[in-house]
């Protein structure tokens, strides 16, 4: 089983993490979920990874981007995979 | 072992050695956070350890000792735990117990079924659990050891698993 290209750091039950996965999942991308615990000073896995400890967080390493804030990843996750996509879409 | 009464269990028709090993996933706990992880993505031989809920006094027991022997330190040989406790809790007992070690998380312990190594608690109605149990599993996931406990309470032979790990 090969690992998905995708990592999604993500919190059980947080609308904001859930919102990245229904995008992740309109455009069929495989990926791999990290639940975190709510504390925030808990999370060292992501902070190491985005300088940050909010989630969600996404890792792609299609493009080598990494970023946190649902808003943000939305945006990312059309712009690369959506209609006009270029990021491995095909 | 004790010189009190401990409860037989039904005999545990479980995976036996030379078998293969029934593949698995489930979420794998760590020091972090938690993944769906399936038995062959693990690396080298395994030794899967199944144990009661966190909490109870075997599971402290079992990995203390497990801790104490450093198994899987300094050698090739990938040690998991299976409880049925939630991925919540197994963070919780990783961080208090100190241990190194990755847990699944099994509430149904349906894994525990798939291995014949499971029983039903007196007392706690609805809940069924792993029966303490050891599968050294080679690298190409073939039982090489396995012990299920046939009482409650009961603990691995660590010794006897120990000269088995030697030989993997």
């Amino acid at each position: 089983m090969s690992a998905p290209d995708i990592t999604l750091y993500r919190l059980q039950a947080c609308p904001y993490c859930e919102r990245v996965v229904r995008k992740l999942q309109q455009y069929g991308l495989e990926y791999e979920s990290r639940f975190v615990e709510p504390m925030h000073s808990d999370r060292n896995a992501v902070a190491r990874l985005t300088g940050k400890r909010s989630v969600p967080a996404i890792r792609d390493e299609n493009t080598g981007v990494t970023m946190s804030e649902s808003g943000n990843i939305v945006e990312y996750l059309d712009n690369s995979y959506g209609q006009s996509g270029t990021a491995g879409g095909a | 072992m004790v010189d009190f009464d401990v409860v037989d269990l039904p005999e545990a028709d479980h995976v036996a050695e030379g078998e293969r090993a029934p593949e698995f996933t489930r979420p794998l706990v760590g020091a972090e956070y938690w993944t769906d992880t399936a038995l062959s993505d693990l690396d080298g031989p395994v030794a899967l350890v199944f144990f009661p809920m966190d909490g109870a006094f075997p599971a402290t027991y079992v990995w203390n000792e497990i801790r104490d022997r450093e198994w899987g330190v300094d050698e090739d040989l990938t040690v998991v735990g299976v409880s049925i406790s939630t991925p919540y809790e197994h963070k919780t007992f990783v961080e208090e117990r100190g241990i190194r070690y990755e847990l699944f998380s099994d509430p149904s312990a349906e894994i525990g079924d798939r291995y014949g190594a499971v029983q039903d608690l007196d007392g706690m109605t609805g809940v069924r659990e792993h029966r303490p149990a050891v599968f050294l599993l080679d690298e190409d996931r073939t039982v090489e050891y396995a012990w299920v406990a046939d009482q409650w309470p009961d603990f691995p032979d660590y010794d006897e698993v120990e000269a088995h790990i030697d030989n993997l």
